[in-house]
């Protein structure tokens, strides 16, 4: 793969919030057009974007809204740019009709969501993971996005770079699911060299203008790009659509047209799966968490270790596509999986489909605004553990 | 180090997150230690009580907020009344000592003062209070290495107020070496670096 352009990529130790490791995360991934309606507690990052890319060069528009914003990108990616949107709560809610287009026009692009408390316009300045659903089902219609979770300043830079290249090697919307901990939290933040930054690039066809049909797809059921202005003539629609792109409104084209969007996902579902799985060899219980949870969590196992429970642990990266086949295999060894999350019961919904039966799910929900105690995890642990 | 909490506060506009950002930077960036730091948003961001917290380590830092603090700074009576019940048993208070008064102490605590934004005035900017007040914690504590802290600041202010921030920081720090001495008035060069960090 290329490396990142280096105009994009402080290379450096920083101590930085997970906010601006975003924003950074994005310009070494090679994003130059930004477009936003700022809002709590995800305002930093295009804050940044604002700042730092006339030096790098590039565009941020402040929006009317989130819908322009979110459609805005769109418009860029066409354009050839990469490109994303950030927010929060509300502003995601309003951004669903334009991740649907993305995903129907298969249009490269990154959803930066620092999760605040909800529902409406909730808590915005404290956390929660209440959006895990949202980010998954919140379009109409039946399709697969890819959703990343970072539990540090570190991983919002190296998880940002990761989402746009995701959004590129799938041509689907990618969202990099924050929480405002996460967001606001400031830690180390190690920006590599460019040439240590692998850049997944734009699907650009080869094909000469009259050859190339804009979704017609490759053997990974992923077609290729062309851009607007280039001489390619090409339409591109939200309406279900055929290899040209033409609106084709009949149950064939979409049984093809929609079949493929899902199945361009949950076929690479365990090269997508990334998590950081520990001390689960010979558990009995295993927690399994991500984002700003994960790291109570792993206080918690530590202290039921130490009160002589067998306990592993289990921490998602990649949320969606979610890994069921990973988590399957989990529940016929152990007894229970204990699932922390600031929602009040959203992926352990998951765990529980994947774990059929075999072993015990336990959820232990948070409102939200706050993280749990340590102390909340570990009674779950030690209840199961019995 | 063992896992130290810390909390700065004060009035918004004091520079309490700053002062909390080089703390944290000085132990993550050039001491190779761990740091986490948090704070406080929303109404309370100007005027009103501002607080920052940081938590330092040998080892990576799971839990992200400051529960019981290690070390409270206080620069406001109002962020003094505020968090000084959450100070750990036996551990150590630092005040601005014109904007706060010590009462009600409760047994243990140990408590250090410091006129930070008279000894900023006397440097010609009010505004650096907050860095001579993280060079007083820096000799109180001796958490840190004194040049991890020297270098934090220097990359976390305006290329222009460096000089002055540094001399801020030397005037604090040397401050909190005279109280650990017992006296206030010693003149000295740049201070000699007899303190380690300690585990």
């Amino acid at each position: 793969m290329p490396h990142a352009d280096p105009r994009g990529v402080l290379t450096g130790v920083h101590f930085m919030d997970g906010d601006h490791a975003a924003c950074e995360g994005a310009l070494a991934a090679g994003a130059r057009f930004a477009a936003g309606y700022p809002i709590t507690p995800s305002t930093e990052i295009v804050e940044r974007f604002a700042a730092r890319i006339p030096t790098v060069g590039g565009v941020f528009i402040q929006m009317e809204d989130e819908l322009a914003a979110s459609i805005a990108i769109a418009g860029a990616v066409w354009a050839g740019a990469k490109a994303f949107t950030v927010t929060s709560g509300p502003g995601f809610s309003l951004m669903m009709e334009h991740i649907g287009f993305a995903v129907m026009t298969e249009t490269p692009c990154v959803f930066m969501n620092v999760q605040r408390g909800g529902p409406s316009t909730g808590l915005p300045t404290l956390p929660a993971q209440a959006d895990m659903m949202q980010a998954r089902w919140g379009s109409h219609g039946d399709y697969e996005i890819i959703a990343l979770s970072p539990n540090s300043p570190q991983e919002c830079f190296d998880l940002a770079v990761r989402a746009f290249n995701l959004a590129e090697e799938f041509r689907v919307p990618v969202m990099l699911m924050m929480d405002e901990v996460v967001g606001h939290m400031t830690e180390k933040v190690v920006i590599p060299p460019a040439e240590q930054i692998e850049i997944y690039p734009r699907r650009h066809t080869r094909l000469p203008p009259g050859q190339y049909k804009p979704y017609a797809p490759g053997p990974d059921l992923v077609p290729e790009m062309a851009h607007a202005g280039e001489g390619y003539r090409f339409h591109v629609t939200g309406l279900t659509h055929d290899e040209r792109g033409y609106p084709s409104m009949n149950a064939a084209a979409q049984d093809r047209l929609v079949k493929r969007l899902k199945a361009k996902i949950t076929r690479a579902a365990d090269r997508l799966a990334c998590y950081e799985e520990e001390g689960t060899e010979d558990a009995d219980v295993v927690v399994i968490s991500y984002g700003i949870t994960s790291r109570v969590a792993q206080r918690a196992v530590e202290m039921a270790r130490a009160r002589g429970v067998r306990v592993g642990r289990l921490r998602l990266i990649t949320v969606w596509p979610f890994p069921t086949r990973q988590i399957r295999a989990l529940a016929r060894r152990v007894k229970a999986l204990v699932v922390p999350e600031l929602n009040l019961g959203q992926i352990v919904l998951e765990v529980e489909r994947a774990a059929a039966g075999q072993a015990e799910t336990i959820s232990v929900p948070h409102a939200g605004g706050s993280v749990h105690a340590p102390e909340q995890i570990l009674d779950a642990i030690m209840e199961v553990a019995k | 180090m063992q896992l130290t909490e810390i909390r700065v506060a004060g009035f918004g506009g004091q520079g309490v997150m700053l002062s909390a950002h080089i703390i944290g930077k000085a132990a993550a960036v050039y001491q190779g230690a761990y740091a986490t730091m948090t704070q406080s948003f929303g109404p309370e961001a100007r005027g009103g009580a501002a607080s920052a917290q940081v938590i330092l380590s040998d080892k990576p830092i799971l839990y992200p907020y400051v529960t019981r603090p290690d070390v409270l700074i206080a620069m406001s009576q109002e962020a003094y009344s505020r968090f000084l019940p959450e100070l750990k048993p036996g551990g150590l208070l630092l005040v601005e000592s014109d904007l706060v008064r010590v009462s009600d102490l409760p047994a243990g605590i140990r408590v250090h003062s410091i006129p930070a934004t008279r000894l900023a005035e006397e440097l010609g900017r009010r505004m650096v209070l907050n860095v001579v007040m993280v060079g007083f914690f820096g000799a109180i504590t001796a958490l840190l290495e004194p040049d991890a802290l020297r270098k934090a600041v220097i990359d976390s202010v305006p290329p222009a107020t460096r000089d002055l921030n540094v001399r801020a920081f030397e005037k604090g720090f040397e401050y909190g070496l005279n109280t650990l001495h017992g006296e206030h008035h010693a003149e000295s060069e740049h201070p000699s670096l007899p303190l380690e960090a300690h585990d």
